[in-house]
């Protein structure tokens, strides 16, 4: 269905876009981004770290201040209808009409395109049949959201843009919409998403860019990143009894590092759970102590950011 | 490769599907269904109700001296008028106040009859009274009979609900177009639904020309219960041609539906949208002879007054469906509805955003 080509989804070369005014906003300050055909690309960042400006930037709804960007191999200033035809889109915010039907919606959708799917079909792959009757004023959040992305897809596009689809769902909801945004990559299609849910990014993303006051702050795979800057797994160990002696495990090849946060609590670091967990459990035996609890924290992109710049993923960022 | 695209019947092309939409979400706010074709009539009917001739209800005159050489001194007794005599000052008193509708005052100077009078321009029984109470005295032979012309209301055998109803026509032209296209608009920029649209293969035009055919289907039904209201009740009638008349509304309301687009060309603010309305629509309210004549503004506000979209539209109503006149004889107003909305759609195609 979808032509197999070695050139990318979208290309960007150094995106800015400012908007007007006093003081004047650089929401986007310089993005370069390589999307393939069939990925996944998240993009991640704090509120007002410019995800929405970006993605409009390349939906071609917003003109750059400076840099280009080549969407499937063309652009929108030439041929937009075409890409139009290609792209399916979600807004952070749309407020469909209320007093329409689920399937009036979509049909209404489905008449913008040349090569529209059967809304019918389209209700059914967002699990909405039951409600297809229903006015949209009269659906839940999650609903309407699924709506909204139903809308992106009934023309069949080979490229998704969504803007932070589940923002505000409750987590049964979102797990519907990763599973739909899954089935579409798995037909071949390529989808770029903004989110600020790192789990949702891990599960989905096979690339990911984390961007933050206009900028990328690091790009890789989820993996990746969480191997370069999501610092190691902590290992927390608690005896029932204080006392052991502090030196009960040395640190070896995997452990870098140990300390004893209080007599019967220690903390360690390991480059690797799975070859450490033995070693550390037949440690604490040989002290004759017995282990209240062990607790692992893997890193997250949560840390990642952390890491990369001192702040949460979910601050606002303040005067930039 | 993709399929070849399919034919797409023409019920699941973007134009119908867009009309039909926004007819049907019309539909289900049944507020909106009331604002529209209830408040137009309503307005005719407490209108064509406060100001309609009552053929059955006497006129109330006024007399002061002795008008009507009647020597007994007794009011005279005349079919369709009530006669009372008072002092002048009484009766203008009474006049003001509406409890009488003309005042018929005679003078003697040096035996000669002087007759005079007065009335009150604003109500057109005033004007009415007067004019009956001119042939009534012609056929009585008053010999000197020096009627004052105090008529502003241009009656000419016209009644108030007749020149009312093109004058409501014509308002509800200009607000459909203006709050029909504006609002629509606006709202939908608001709502990010225009940029959602942007994001599709839908074009501009066929997003506007939706906007435009909804509007005209509901404009139709609001011109056929207004004139079909008046027919039935009021007796209201269109003397002219038929097609003169529905060219006319055609293009009263595609002018004010070019105005509408230009005032939300760029607004993204339902307060935005709104203030610029009213003040579009103020002035015309006033100036362009909705309840009244705009013949009582002074001179020198004639030339303006003229030019303005609704001034056009209603004097070209009037013409066509009370004077009888075809399109052919209104030339001016045809020019002036066609350069404002030639005008005003060019502007707002070069101004129009879509976020
Ligand atoms: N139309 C606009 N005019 C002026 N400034 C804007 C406009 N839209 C966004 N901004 C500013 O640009 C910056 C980036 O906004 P953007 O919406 O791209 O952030 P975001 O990453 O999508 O945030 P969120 O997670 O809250 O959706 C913010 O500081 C915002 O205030
Ligand atoms: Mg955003």
């Amino acid at each position: 269905m979808y032509i197999e080509t070695m050139d990318a989804a979208i290309e960007c070369e150094n995106l800015t876009k400012t908007y007007p005014g006093k003081p004047p906003v650089e929401a986007v300050r310089g993005i370069s981004l390589h999307i393939k055909r069939g990925e996944c690309f998240g993009i991640l960042g704090p509120n007002g770290a410019g995800k929405t400006t970006a993605l409009e930037l390349m939906e071609g709804l917003l003109i750059p201040t400076s840099g280009t960007v080549k969407v499937l191999g063309k652009t929108w200033q030439k041929d937009s209808t075409w890409l139009r035809e290609k792209t399916g889109i979600s807004l952070q915010e749309t407020k469909l009409s209320e007093e329409l039907t689920v399937l009036e919606t979509i049909r209404l959708f489905a008449s913008f395109y040349q090569d529209s799917a059967d809304p019918k079909d389209i209700i059914a792959q967002v699990s909405l049949e039951s409600k297809s009757l229903s006015l949209i004023g009269k659906l839940s959040g999650g609903q309407k959201q699924r709506v909204a992305l139903a809308c992106a897809l009934v023309g069949r596009p080979e490229l998704l843009f969504l803007d932070e689809p589940t923002t505000g769902l409750d987590p049964q909801s979102r797990r519907q919409v990763w599973e739909m945004i899954q089935k579409f990559q798995a037909k071949g299609g390529t989808i770029l998403i903004t989110t600020h849910y790192m789990d949702e990014a891990e599960k989905l993303c096979g690339a990911l860019a984390i961007v933050d006051q206009g900028k990328i702050i690091a790009q890789g795979s989820p993996g990746e990143l969480l191997k370069d800057f999501g610092g190691q797994t902590r290992i927390e160990v608690d005896f029932l009894e204080p006392g052991p002696d502090p030196q009960w495990i040395s640190p070896h090849s995997e452990i870098t590092h140990m300390s004893e946060v209080s007599p019967n609590r220690f903390l360690l670091q390991t480059t690797s759970l799975i070859d450490s967990l033995p070693k550390v459990l037949a440690a604490a035996t040989l002290t004759g102590k017995t282990i209240q609890t062990i607790r692992t924290h893997q890193p997250t992109l949560e840390d990642v950011f952390v890491g990369l710049t001192g702040r949460n993923l979910r601050d606002e960022v303040t005067g930039s | 490769m993709n399929p070849a695209p399919l034919k797409k019947s023409w019920t699941s092309r973007p134009l119908p599907q867009m009309v039909y939409t926004r007819l049907i979400e019309f539909t289900r706010e049944p507020q909106a269904v009331f604002w529209v074709y209830f408040f137009p009539l309503l307005m005719a009917f407490s209108l064509g109700i406060a100001f309609r001739e009552k053929p059955t209800e006497d006129l109330l005159v006024c007399l002061v001296g002795n008008p009507l050489a009647n020597s007994t001194g007794k009011p005279p007794i005349a079919s369709g008028f009530v006669f009372s005599r008072e002092t002048i000052d009484v009766a203008i008193g009474l006049l003001r106040r509406g409890r009488v509708d003309a005042i018929l005052e005679s003078e003697g100077i040096n035996g000669e009859i002087k007759l005079k009078f007065h009335t009150d321009p604003t109500r057109p029984e005033s004007a009415l009274a007067k004019a009956k109470l001119e042939t009534h005295l012609a056929h009585m032979n008053q010999p000197t009979l020096e009627p004052i012309p105090e008529v502003f209301l241009n009656l000419g055998g016209l009644r108030y609900i007749d020149f009312l109803i093109p004058g409501l026509l014509g308002i509800n032209l200009m607000g459909g177009g203006l709050w029909g296209v504006g609002y629509a608009l606006v709202d939908l920029r608001v709502r990010k639904l225009l940029k959602r649209f942007a994001a599709t293969p839908m074009r501009v035009r066929d997003l506007l020309l939706s906007i435009a055919i909804s509007r005209f289907i509901f404009t139709a039904g609001q011109v056929i219960i207004l004139l079909g209201t008046s027919w039935l009740v009021f007796g209201v009638q269109i003397r002219g041609g038929f097609l003169d008349f529905c060219i006319i509304v055609i293009l009263g309301g595609f002018c004010f539906l070019s105005i509408g687009l230009l005032v939300a060309s760029r607004a993204t603010k339902y307060e935005t949208v709104n203030g610029i309305m009213n003040l579009v629509m103020l002035p015309m309210y006033v100036f362009s002879g909705v309840f009244f004549s705009a013949e009582r503004f002074p001179e020198m506000l004639a030339p303006v007054i003229r030019i303005l979209p609704l001034t056009a539209l209603n004097d070209s109503l009037r013409a066509i469906m009370n004077e009888g006149r075809s399109i052919t004889s209104l030339g001016f107003e045809v020019m002036v509805l066609g350069l404002w909305t030639a005008g005003t759609l060019a502007l707002a195609m070069r101004l129009f955003r879509w976020r």
